[in-house]
């Protein structure tokens, strides 16, 4: 019940918004849409704690703490992100940088997207997940261009053809896994897809055909993480596209792809028997993180800055996923959900600030703290706790994934290190300058949401001293799944 | 060879085709021809989908097969040729890499292709199984075609030849995935598609062509 609700609120949503996306009422029937998944979503996280894993739908629909917990913090960062839109989009429009078509388009998409990202969390059938991955960049390549500038459309054209090209391996990769599947389990059919069963047979798969498959799911869902050197979309589609929109991409798709990754690599490592995927996961994301932490010092625009932040996180969980293990991968799902938090509380604040100033070009951001305190330093604290200052989540679950380095990997700890201390310099010495000093700002006809702001720098914050047991144990629940022991 | 059956041999004759096709998009620069030479490759995949279902009595893939008909062979031709003639697009301009250069990397590609497949060949146990290299080739060279053009029309025209490769790549080696899977590949081609239709047009808007060397500003240091 729970669950049928939590897919079909956003899909009805999506209709819904169709029609009525530009009427004044929209925005609150967007957010309120949301609200709705949101409880849905935790309903089904209480049942699922409560009650064990849960199959649906024909066993079309596996739910197992993994995935429940990326499905509550994708319905949570759903609603606030569409909290936050509320003024920011009316701003827009009476900037005149939208028409009531393209703000419908938004809303319907808005949803829709949601709606994708939940059917890739929830479905147990390898195939429909590639489809949901790939409607969830559809419903997002128009969002992208938006605005219709030059840039944008730059941006989304990117943006589509590489993670088209991307998924298109993908797919490949899903065929081979299909056909080691019907292999093992000798017959064909929908059964040799369901992620369940191919669980129990892993280790009868075929180990040649599930290493090709995995260089190919890797190569292709890796597109959508953003691991370099695959990472060209992200940047451009992050900068040009709407600020919720780079919210809920960094945010919740790059966790939604990386989940698939890592689903994969469970039934890989149990065939191959050795650590090649651990180790490719391991040297994607460690040049993720370098590469990102260089690129960082050549961003002038905000919102790009913030996007290669987001591969260079996107980077360090990958490479703790890679390291494996009970401890990394608990640091490592702590660190999807504090990522993901302070990462679209970022964005609010870049949006609301980037309103304020006319402008993403960070040269010309000055002093937000003296118009608009609360944007101000909302910027500054979430800044401060992406970069992994105590006493913010991200710091707990960086210092557990690099003490874990320097035990299990010790070659790549001081590259770790080295990369989020140049990440550090990189990011502050800009954002010091935006939030403090003489001001460039101006006030706005709506004010800001910046509940949405606090609410998530609370959360990381929280979750930086305590971890509250219920939550500890549901991540590892989904660490035994993972494969940690 | 002579102990085949001849609808094997049409098989092997329609994976051969296919790929010499293949080759024949990577070299072809007239954009209305590349469409038709999309459309060619999609009828040839229908025609070896419905020897494969007529040979294992496998029911659904006769619907893959109207599938491919009905999206690949007629109606996306049927959009693409409308969007060139709406956009007035029907000359790609001169690729990145001369003609003779692409067609021995081309080469080179095919040979991979059938290394990376030997394994999976091996296994297999369909009927199809040597058309598995074909079909890895299939894709490496639609992959080879969109890397080295420049116009945003054969880019897409590339990215559908590679989703007719991976559907002769899933049916070599497994006789198709399970309908409810390629229902939603299909759906998503599809909806790319018209994606792509309102795309087209906002670039055109903007810049008044659709070559993407317009598309280039967003480098790093702009």
């Amino acid at each position: 019940m729970e669950f049928a609700l939590l897919l079909a609120i956003p899909l009805l949503g999506a209709a819904l918004l169709g029609v009525f996306g530009a009427r004044h009422f929209a925005p609150e029937l967007n957010a309120l849409l949301s609200a709705a998944t949101f409880v849905a979503a935790v309903a089904l996280a209480v049942r699922v704690i409560a009650e064990g894993n849960l199959l649906a739908g024909g066993e079309q629909f596996f739910i197992d703490p993994f995935n429940v917990f990326l499905v509550t913090l994708t319905a949570l960062v759903g609603m606030t992100t569409a909290l936050f839109s509320r003024p920011y989009m009316r701003v827009e429009v009476e900037h005149g940088r939208l028409t009531a078509g393209r703000l419908r388009l938004y809303h319907s998409m808005y949803q829709l997207f949601t709606f994708t990202m939940l059917l890739a969390l929830t479905t147990n059938n390898m195939g429909l997940l590639w489809v949901a991955m790939e409607a969830a960049t559809l419903s997002t390549v128009l969002l992208v261009t938006l605005y219709r500038t030059p840039a944008s459309l730059e941006a989304g054209w990117k943006y589509f053809i590489l993670c088209g090209v991307g998924i298109a391996q993908a797919l490949f990769g899903t065929i081979l896994l299909y056909f080691a599947a019907e292999h093992a389990l000798g017959g064909s059919g929908i059964q040799s897809l369901l992620w369940t069963h191919l669980n129990t047979v892993k280790t009868e798969l075929e180990p040649a055909v599930l290493a090709l498959a995995f260089v190919f799911l890797l190569v292709g869902y890796g597109t959508k993480v953003g691991l370099a050197p695959l990472h060209n979309w992200l940047p451009d589609a992050h900068a040009e596209g709407p600020t919720p929109i780079s919210a809920v991409l960094s945010g919740l798709l790059l966790n939604v792809a990386l989940y698939a990754v890592v689903r994969c690599k469970v039934l890989v490592e149990g065939s191959l028997q050795s650590a090649v995927p651990s180790k490719m996961l391991m040297t994607f994301g460690l040049l993720s993180v370098v590469l990102a932490a260089l690129f960082l010092w050549r961003q002038r625009d905000i919102k790009r800055l913030f996007a290669y932040s987001s591969i260079e996180h996107m980077g360090i969980v990958t490479f703790a996923f890679g390291m494996g293990g009970p401890v990394a991968s608990f640091a490592a799902l702590l660190h999807m959900t504090v990522h993901s938090l302070t990462k679209s509380a970022i964005f609010f604040a870049v949006g609301h600030a980037a309103q304020k100033t006319g402008t993403q070009m960070m040269s010309d951001i000055r002093g937000l703290v003296t118009v608009s305190p609360t944007v101000g330093w909302g910027l500054m604290l979430g800044t401060l706790a992406i970069l992994g200052l105590p006493p913010f989540g991200v710091f707990a679950s960086e210092f557990l994934i690099l003490t874990t380095a320097m035990r299990e990997q010790p070659w790549a700890a001081p590259v770790l290190l080295a990369a989020l201390g140049i990440a550090f310099a990189a990011i502050f010495r800009r954002v010091q300058p935006m939030v403090f000093g003489e001001t460039t700002a101006k006030r706005l006809p709506h004010p800001p949401a910046l509940l949405p702001v606090f609410a998530h720098l609370g959360l990381v914050l929280m979750l930086g001293v305590y971890v509250p047991p219920y939550l500890a144990d549901w991540y590892r629940a989904a660490t035994v799944l993972i494969g940690g022991q | 060879m002579n102990n085949l059956t001849w609808d094997l041999q049409l098989l092997n004759a329609c994976a051969a085709l296919l790929l010499l096709l293949a080759f024949a998009m990577l070299s072809q620069r007239r954009i209305v021809t590349l469409v038709y030479l999309l459309a060619l490759q999609g009828a040839l995949l229908c025609v070896a989908t419905l020897l494969v279902a007529w040979r294992t009595g496998e029911s659904h893939l006769y619907v893959s097969a109207g599938l491919t008909l009905a999206l690949k062979v007629l109606f996306l031709p049927w959009l693409l040729n409308r969007l060139i003639r709406r956009l007035d697009v029907y000359w790609d301009t001169e690729s990145m890499l001369n003609t003779g250069g692409t067609m021995l990397i081309g080469v080179g590609i095919v040979i991979f292709s059938f290394g990376l497949a030997q394994p999976i060949s091996a296994l297999a146990s369909t009927a199809t199984r040597s058309s598995i290299g074909i079909a890895v080739a299939v894709i490496l060279l639609a992959f080879l075609t969109m890397i080295t053009r420049r116009k945003a029309m054969s880019q897409v025209i590339g990215f559908l030849s590679m989703e007719n490769g991976l559907f002769f790549g899933a049916m070599s080696a497994t006789y198709g995935m399970p309908m409810i899977v390629e229902l939603g590949v299909a759906l998503d081609v599809l909806v790319a598609m018209l994606v792509l239709g309102v795309f087209f047009f906002q670039i055109r808007e903007q810049f008044d062509s659709l070559d993407l060397h317009h598309l280039e500003s967003l480098k790093e240091q702009k």
